[in-house]
């Protein structure tokens, strides 16, 4: 045989092996993946400011960031071990299923047809939302109901545009949609005057209008046209790494419920705090063990990153420039949707 | 390689290296779907899509299904690739009979042309056009217009349509009998009463049917214009921008053309007497489009691929549509990628073969 055919079928044999290990190489659980690599990957919404935007500085800050943090916390012991992936609304999905984010801690709705089929889940709600619609303020516009006629903006591979289908025709009004490749392009068609409102959730909407030249020439309608329950998603098949993300979840929910803050953390762990923080916090039992994790993993999360009310307000409550309030994301006991399972 | 066995062997080695790099890709492909209990198959074309997309030449409702929005998405792309190949075809012809010209100013502005819109990348071009062109221009209130008949503003360029109708059915049928007397009568060689029939018969039924032939005229009221023929500025833009860009192209391949019909060939069918016109027609154009046709054709696949950038600027074609949209509303991935593929991959064979064809008729 002459060199290059040897060359060729060594070529071959390489190709070959190399696909073969692609199959067993993802097949380790998540947790012993992220463990053994000593950072997690979150992919995360592109400059979504308040949920995931870089800072000035440079950094990584969010609702979505920190509760990336929130899990390097409880799984590494090290808040600051992240790997960000800003991912688009079409690589999203795709991303996570093929391994390359280990959690998407997005802004993306938990939906039925994600849900089954796709290979990815939702784990739990994290955040309430609901698609609203901005508007032009010298428009004059009161309602979502005298739009009829208009030409609204949004992002393509969106629940926005299918709730705008059904909303309009169930409320027999016409609509003309011009639909673009990502979020920010349909703002800013929007502000350019392509369309008469631009609509995504509340929450996508307040973060992606900071970006506005004169934000006071713009309004949100008053009416809400859907629900966007939105959470961190995993892959399907792996229950270890879904509870991590659940339990995570639920502890920075129960911190809240449970009044432990990341001033008083310190504190409230000892003997004589309530047996529910205790738990909690892995005082005297260690409800870590079962999860794979250490004792201390909930107290890692509270103390490096805080509660849930304290990873709201920091990032988009009224005191910052997005000024959500608190609304269906306010504890149960407040009026709220927000509940964490109980901890026993 | 020099004796027939190792050539042999060698060949029988890489095609079972490809062999076994398709099944392994495959196998691998398999492997992870199942793991990852990913739904896969055609299934999910029969489903109802449930969004709107801004451009449809058929009918789309709520009922729609993922099908149907793939010849939506299919047919955009077409409309932009033919649109743009006409306009291209047109301005490209007039800049190569201009850079040929014997006068130097009229030469240097199509040479001036031709190296500008070639040497910017197409993807910069069509922004241009679009956020800095077309979205600049006025709101709906404000639009230019031309004797208030033709509108243009940021929402797209309106003009009046004709409806037809209870006549539309009469109309179509009055045109096609007069193409067919038309070839007829050219077949039998009374070539100056041909148009006749073609021009007759459908303004005999257009008398016929007067009152229920109407123009529409857009309108503004509200937030848009309604009524007439409505072009998006996506439409818009791309068509301008991959007009302007192909025509560059085109231009020079029908100059290639031109010049390829040596000046021995001119020379002598001038000394026998044709005159300047009768040269081109006879002499020159049948030659050069021996040499244009193959690589004009060729450049038409080019631009129906171009035609995909359209998705940066919000033009709603195949990658936009389908293999935006739908990819993520089913999470398909891989059947929606491959009939994208698929759907390029054949339009660019018919196109090839119309070339073909041409090319046989040309070469006669």
């Amino acid at each position: 045989m002459s060199k290059s055919s040897l060359r060729a079928g060594a070529l071959a044999v390489c190709a070959m092996a190399a696909l073969f290990t692609l199959v067993a190489a993802a097949s380790a659980g998540t947790l012993e993946d992220v463990k053994a690599r000593g950072v997690l990957r979150c992919g995360v919404a592109p400059n979504s400011p308040g949920f995931a935007s870089k800072d000035a500085q440079g950094n990584y800050r969010g609702f979505d960031v920190d509760f990336c943090h929130a899990i390097a916390a409880a799984v590494l012991g090290d808040a600051k071990k992240i790997e960000l992936l800003p991912l688009g609304l079409r690589d999203g999905f795709t991303t996570l299923a093929s391994g390359g984010v280990d959690v998407l801690t997005h802004r993306f709705t938990w939906t039925f047809n994600r849900d089954n089929g796709t290979g990815i889940q939702t784990v739990i709600v994290m955040f309430y939302d609901g698609q609203g619609f901005i508007v032009h303020k010298s428009a004059n516009l009161k309602s979502v109901k005298d739009l009829n006629g208009a030409t609204i903006c949004v992002a393509q591979g969106t629940t926005t545009e299918l709730n705008i289908a059904d909303y309009f025709r169930s409320h027999k009004l016409s609509y003309k949609l011009a639909t673009f490749a990502d979020l920010d392009e349909a703002r800013n068609a929007y502000e350019a005057g392509r369309c008469d409102s631009w609509s995504n959730d509340r929450g996508s909407l307040a973060a992606r209008s900071q970006a506005f030249k004169n934000r006071a020439d713009h309004m949100m309608l008053p009416e809400t046209i859907s629900k966007e329950p939105i959470g961190p998603m995993v892959r399907v098949g792996d229950d270890a790494w879904f509870h991590v993300i659940r339990w995570s979840a639920a502890a920075v929910i129960a911190a809240e419920e449970l009044g432990v803050t990341s001033a008083n953390v310190d504190e409230m762990r000892q003997p004589s705090s309530s047996p529910e923080i205790k738990r909690l916090l892995g005082v005297g039992d260690d409800l870590g063990q079962k999860l794979g994790l250490s004792a201390d993993w909930a107290y890692n999360i509270i103390k490096q990153v805080g509660n849930y009310g304290e990873i709201f307000e920091r990032n988009v409550g009224e005191k910052t420039p997005l000024q959500l309030p608190r609304g269906l994301n306010a504890l149960w006991t407040e009026g709220g949707l927000l509940q964490a399972p109980p901890f026993r | 390689m020099r004796g027939g066995g190792f050539g042999l062997v060698l060949q029988l080695v890489v095609l079972l290296g490809v062999v076994v790099l398709v099944v392994g890709i495959a196998h691998n492909v398999a492997a992870n779907l199942a793991r990852l209990g990913i739904k896969t198959g055609f299934w999910f074309l029969s489903r109802p899509a449930g969004f709107d997309v801004s451009q449809t030449l058929i009918p789309y409702g709520d009922d729609s299904t993922y099908f149907t929005v793939f010849v939506v998405a299919l047919l955009n792309t077409l409309l932009v690739s033919l649109l743009s190949i006409t306009v291209g075809t047109l301005l490209g012809f007039v800049l190569a009979l201009s850079r040929s010209s014997s006068n130097g100013l009229v030469a240097a502005t199509g040479s001036l042309y031709v190296e500008t819109f070639r040497n910017i990348p197409l993807l910069i071009q069509l922004l241009f056009w679009y956020f800095a062109v077309v979205q600049a221009l006025p709101a709906p209130g404000a639009s230019f217009h031309i004797a208030n008949l033709i509108f243009l503003n940021d929402r797209g360029l309106f003009i009046p349509s004709i409806q037809f109708g209870r006549s539309l059915g009469p109309m179509f049928g009055a045109f096609a009998a007069g193409v067919v007397l038309f070839a007829f009568m050219v077949a039998k060689g009374k070539r100056r009463w041909a148009v006749l029939p073609l021009i007759a018969l459908p303004l005999a039924v257009g008398v016929f049917y007067r009152a229920d032939i109407a123009w529409s005229i857009p309108q503004f009221k509200g937030f848009n214009f309604h009524g007439g023929i409505a072009m998006l500025p996506e439409l818009l833009a791309l068509t301008i921008g991959l007009s302007i860009y192909s025509a560059a192209f085109i231009a020079e391949i029908i100059r290639g053309g031109i010049q390829a019909v040596s000046r021995g060939q001119t020379d002598a069918a001038m000394s026998l007497g044709l005159t300047r016109w009768q040269t081109s027609r006879l002499i020159v154009i049948p030659l050069a489009l021996r040499v244009i046709v193959p690589p004009l054709g060729a450049y038409y696949v080019v631009v129906l691929k171009n035609s995909s950038l359209g998705t940066a600027i919000a033009y709603p074609d195949l990658i936009l549509v389908f293999a935006g949209t739908v990819l993520n509303q089913t999470a398909q991935p891989i059947e929606v990628m491959t009939m994208t593929l698929l759907t390029y991959l054949a339009l660019g064979y018919v196109f090839s073969f119309a070339t073909s064809v041409v090319n046989r008729q040309v070469r006669q």
